[in-house]
């Protein structure tokens, strides 16, 4: 927001800061580290026996579960060996080498050996554009263009068969981006379609209410995998004869589906919250419903509901794993896979872990990122 | 602005309230309301809590729908018909109590907002009328801020330079002073004068009497969803012809 000169009227309009400071004892001179350290831990740890007591016992168990942690996965692992005898013989170390050996299958699955890099700048070019769209003020018609030229790049680049690039069926897509897909897809595609049910849900109009709240209890009622198991093998069976639709596109569409349903309900969560004055000073200046809805009221609901909206999106992300029940090979499934080598099998725990981390570092950030744009979109205390 | 500075009462008719009811379920909220407002005419609405005040001027754009009677701004009939709606509500700006900014818009934003997306004025023209009625209020210098780093005089002020951004012949002004603390309530006070003599048309709920013996032509008392007494403030506030009139004026004037 803009500055502006101080003015009497900035009394009202500075925020009061939390002044913490008589919280800090004064500084004193020269103290040294060790006096500093000192009095910190006394003040903090040491300041009544169960402080003390609880001290010692959170000391004990971070030394029992850290130590032989940090043993067994730095100290003794195996970080290079093609020969997984080695990481047997190093019982007590974790074999990193299954990693490095078997990583390219974990991210990229079935696709062709020689053809990975065609995933691999696709997975580039997909984040560069999350990276892209992560900016508020990038946010302008443009964005949707970028994202539909990335769609097709990577579209080009998965599939091929044009530009002299090989055909690769998507049944051969596996690993990481087809991860990236159903997520990304289904956040893109669940987001306006939940957005579209909850104001369904709310509407002056008999039957838009009553489909989109039938189809919002239907889908929250039905587990996301018997979702995904009646995409796969009921729904075919009312297709005509010769007529398929591919099985991804039928998981992905499940997906959007069933995000959709959850993410309406969040979103009428923050609809609700918008206080009626709102809708009503908008109709006194003669808003049509839409804009009313667009400028007024959408912008809010949406902002109030960014951590339940983000809390779906970060499950939706993770429940595409679930995909493994109609053979579809996400990143989980991939890392199960490389485990079915039998030489490698023992090594299950470094398998899972690789794999939780990647997902772990996409939550991890869709967490931190509604919390900036929670404070992006603060401004400053509602008193109307 | 609306050019009419006539403020002789023949003037124009702006609005007409004839035979209005409402019903909230069995609760008879407005009966029998019978209004006539002129061009340039200063209206005061006063009355105890649950009278009708604010459901009557909710009424006239379309807040709130009558049930019976009609609803006629500036030669329009107000119907369900949204295309009566919309001609309505463009003459007709509103005041709330509770202010009702736009808490994710910047103070200009919520001058420009209406003006460009339904009178489709181009933006820069937009704001600078914003910045002008802005002036007109005393904040130019707030028009970055959100409403939320406001005082509540300062976003009430607003809230009237976004109602007169859409150039309206008539203001309602629905207690536009009962949310604020009492140091707070001369500075709104002060637009409203200003904009009384400048001829604007307007309908006022309030309880601040010193305001209504100052700016209004005619004060309209309501109880019980009736109007009870339509007089012109001189002989309302001395010689009020209602048994619950004078009482109601007792009680609020004694303080």
């Amino acid at each position: 927001m803009a500055r502006h000169p101080e003015s009497p009227d900035e009394i009202y309009a500075r925020e009061e800061e939390p002044d913490e400071g008589w919280r800090r004892p004064p500084p004193v001179e020269g103290a040294s580290l060790r006096a500093v350290v000192g009095e910190w831990s006394r003040k903090n740890l040491f300041s009544s026996i169960p402080n003390t007591i609880l001290t010692v016992l959170c000391a004990w168990l971070l030394w029992e579960t850290l130590l032989p942690l940090t043993q067994w996965g730095l100290l003794d692992a195996v970080w290079q060996t093609d020969d997984s005898a080695v990481c047997r013989a190093a019982e007590h170390g974790a074999c990193w080498a299954f990693i490095a050996n078997k990583y390219r299958f974990i991210l990229f699955g079935l696709f062709p050996y020689d053809e990975q890099w065609r995933p691999l700048v696709a997975i580039a070019l997909f984040v560069a554009a999350l990276a892209v769209s992560c900016v508020p003020s990038f946010w302008r018609p443009w964005l949707v263009v970028l994202w539909l030229g990335v769609m097709v790049a990577c579209g080009v680049l998965m599939w091929g068969g044009v530009f002299g690039l090989r055909f690769v069926e998507n049944g051969r897509w596996g690993g990481l981006p087809l991860t990236l897909i159903l997520a990304v897809v289904g956040i893109v595609c669940s987001f306006p379609l939940a957005i579209a049910l909850a104001l369904g849900r709310r509407s002056n109009l008999p039957a838009v209410r009553a489909i989109c709240v039938g189809f919002i209890e239907f889908v929250r009622g039905v587990p996301l995998i018997s979702v995904l198991f009646m995409a796969s093998v009921m729904f075919p069976l009312f297709l005509p004869e010769g007529f398929t639709i591919d099985k991804l596109l039928r998981a992905q569409v499940g997906i959007i589906l069933f995000t959709a349903a959850y993410l309406a309900e969040a979103v009428r969560g923050g609809l609700q919250a918008v206080p009626r004055g709102q809708s009503e000073a908008a109709d006194a200046l003669g808003l049509s419903y839409w804009r009313k809805t667009g400028l007024v009221i959408l912008p809010q609901a949406l902002k109030t509901s960014i951590p339940a909206i983000v809390n779906q999106f970060i499950s939706m992300f993770k429940d595409t794993s679930l995909v493994i029940i109609i053979g579809l090979f996400d990143l989980l499934s991939t890392a199960k896979a490389a485990l079915s080598d039998p030489p490698w099998r023992p090594f299950y725990v470094e398998a899972y872990l690789f794999a939780a981390l990647i997902y772990w570092i996409f939550c991890f950030f869709m967490s931190r990122y509604s919390q900036f744009i929670e404070r992006r979109f603060e401004t400053g205390h509602r008193r109307s | 602005m609306p050019a009419t500075l006539n403020r002789t009462p023949d003037a124009q008719v702006a609005i007409t309230l004839d035979g209005v009811h409402k019903w909230y379920g069995a609760f008879h909220v407005l009966n029998d309301i019978n209004l006539t407002v002129h061009a340039g005419e200063r209206i005061v609405v006063c009355g105890p809590s649950g009278s009708g005040k604010s459901t009557m001027i909710r009424c006239i754009n379309a807040l709130e729908q009558h049930q019976q009677g009609h609803i006629v701004v500036d030669g329009v009939e107000l119907t369900n018909d949204v295309r009566t709606v919309d001609r309505i509500r463009r003459n007709v700006g509103m005041v709330f109590q509770q202010f009702n900014l736009f808490p994710h818009l910047t103070v200009l934003d919520n001058l420009t907002l209406a003006p460009v997306w339904v009178q489709k004025r181009p933006k820069a023209e937009a704001v600078q009328t914003a910045m002008k009625y802005l002036e007109r209020v005393n904040i130019p210098e707030q028009a970055g801020k959100y409403p939320g780093q406001l005082s509540g005089g300062q976003q009430q002020r607003v809230a009237i330079a976004r109602a007169l951004c859409m150039k309206p012949q008539i203001m309602l002004f629905d207690e536009p002073t009962s949310a604020l603390d009492p140091e707070m309530i001369k500075e709104v006070l002060d637009v409203m004068i200003e904009l009384a003599e400048g001829g604007m048309t307007m309908i006022c709920v309030t309880h601040e009497m010193g305001f209504a013996r100052t700016v209004a032509n005619q004060m309209v008392f309501m109880d019980g969803g009736a109007i009870v007494e339509k007089a012109p403030p001189e002989t309302f506030f001395t010689a009020p012809k209602s048994d619950r009139t004078q009482q109601f004026l007792s009680q609020i004037l004694t303080h």
